[in-house]
């Protein structure tokens, strides 16, 4: 990995709270009803992770934990809302 | 003759910029990505004194305070326009602000989940090919008028149950209402007035023959008291529906097909790689965002330090916010994998494009199958591609050549 590229990831970790990605099962996701506008990005980036009401604005699945494996899913779809309404925690 | 009454003087030609912005201009239609450039490193906010007096946000940070703030900035006028005529046809709930915007906006919502548009997707699939049948043996076409403005005409009129041939008067309509109506206030009523007849009768046919497509759904739905929606309301949404959701998409395709006309790395990069789409739409949607919106000052406040003063209008550009470095890096390129994309093609707030998910489909679904029939295609050197005017932007003649020799 060149000096760049190290930097760069380093910075996304450090801008993404992820410097922990290793330890699993840890993240929470929570979609904030007030700032939802139904674009539904979480929905189609993180199908596992996310749902729809009939309205077609978006909640977090169950009680928001994020399994193992899914920790890249839950930050891509924080990362994509318009409306800055997902919340990644975590616990 | 007596439909020039209403037409306004021609615009003079720009040459400030800054201080004197036309979205109408010939310069800002045929490419309007240095301008935005030029506007942005001048001020977030910036003025002209045509159309009556109108403001433009230039930045991704100045357009998104504009479109939370509901309070300071109405609605209930869309369009940036010559005129500023008494308003008489709205569509709900685009023109809609709280708190009407919402119950108006619930209605519409249901129909055009990502579910609902998953049924309609075979169609759309279907559409798609019936139009590649019509051409793909001449080796070469207009894509815009025979592929691209056909997709959503088709799709939405199998949505409200109309019949799909009947895409030419929306068409006819919708070039009024954006296009001429900017400068012509008897192209955009008689425009208006077309469509209302249109739709009247065939509310009056389904009020003993209902059906389950959009217009039954609107005529059977209810308001919070349990009553049903004035048809005036039916009719609104209706004209909304079909203004807002043909030469839109239509744009969005069709810039698509553009930029992989003429970038064979991107376009052999998603023949070979099909599980990028998703993410391809939402660059192409970023780069290319056809919709420009626009609101009026209501009352004095401040923009990103800039003030605003009622009596003007707000051309709320999406596109140029999506081109704002400072929200994207690279803004000026499109990078057909990029992962992190914030952008506000669809609005950002309460009027979140409520056919995003349509729009959406339509897209997808129109390259992959152009893709598909059509892998190697380029601009043809010997036509010239034309770009719409005004407040949707997106090519209206885009000659092809398909293969990878000719």
């Amino acid at each position: 990995m060149s000096r760049h590229v190290r930097d760069k990831v380093a910075r996304d970790n450090v801008r993404h709270n992820r410097g922990n990605v290793a330890m699993a099962g840890k993240l929470k996701i929570h979609v904030d009803q007030d700032k939802c506008q139904g674009h539904a990005r979480c929905k189609s980036l993180a199908p596992e992770l996310f749902d729809l009401d009939e309205f077609g604005n978006a909640h977090e699945v169950g009680d928001g934990s994020v399994p193992a494996g899914l920790e890249e899913k839950a930050y891509l779809a924080q990362s994509n809302c318009p409306e800055i309404a997902i919340e990644v925690t975590e616990e | 003759m007596s439909d020039s009454a209403s037409i306004m003087p021609e615009h003079p030609p720009v040459t400030d910029w800054v201080n004197d912005f036309d979205h109408t201009d010939p310069t800002w239609t045929e490419n309007p990505f240095p301008i935005w450039e030029t506007l942005r490193a001048a001020s977030p906010v910036v003025h002209t004194e045509r159309f009556l007096g109108c403001y433009m946000p230039t930045t991704y940070q100045a357009v998104k305070e504009i479109s939370y703030d509901t309070d300071h900035f109405s609605s209930r006028r869309v369009i940036v326009r010559d005129v500023r005529p008494e308003i008489t046809a709205r569509a709900p709930p685009i023109t809609s602000d709280p708190p009407e915007h919402k119950p108006a906006k619930q209605l519409l919502l249901p129909p055009f989940t990502p579910d609902a548009m998953k049924k309609l997707e075979p169609r759309v699939r279907a559409i798609c090919n019936e139009l590649i049948d019509e051409f793909i043996a001449d080796g070469k076409c207009d894509a815009a008028a025979r592929y691209t403005k056909h997709v959503p005409v088709r799709a939405i009129a199998h949505m409200l149950g109309i019949p799909e041939k009947d895409g030419d008067l929306f068409i006819k309509w919708i070039h009024g209402i954006l296009e001429l109506g900017i400068k012509d206030d008897n192209a955009l009523m008689g425009a208006v007035r077309e469509m209302t007849g249109y739709f009247i009768g065939h509310i009056e046919h389904r009020r003993n023959n209902p059906t389950d497509d959009l217009i039954s759904t609107l005529m059977k739905a209810r308001d919070k008291d349990g009553q049903p929606l004035a048809d005036e309301h039916i009719l609104g949404s209706l004209r909304l529906l079909l203004i807002a959701g043909i030469d839109t998409t239509w744009s969005a395709i069709g810039s698509s097909l553009w930029h992989l006309a003429k970038t064979p790395a991107d376009r052999e990069r998603l023949v070979k790689e099909p599980e990028l789409m998703p993410l391809a739409v939402e660059e192409l949607l970023r780069a290319y965002s056809p919709v420009t919106m626009a609101r009026e000052v209501m009352k004095e406040t401040t923009i990103s330090g800039c003030p605003v003063k009622p009596g003007n209008m707000v051309l709320l550009s999406f596109p140029a916010a999506n081109r704002d470095p400072a929200m994207f890096p690279d803004a000026d390129k499109v990078v057909i994998d990029r992962k992190e994309n914030r952008h506000a093609a669809f609005g950002l707030g309460i009027h979140r494009c409520v056919g995003s998910n349509l729009a959406r489909m339509e897209m997808t679904v129109a390259i992959e199958e152009w893709l598909k029939r059509i892998p190697d295609f380029k601009l043809d050197p010997a036509g010239r591609v034309t770009w719409s005017e005004g407040t949707v932007r997106g090519p209206r003649q885009l000659p092809v050549l398909f293969g990878k020799t000719t």
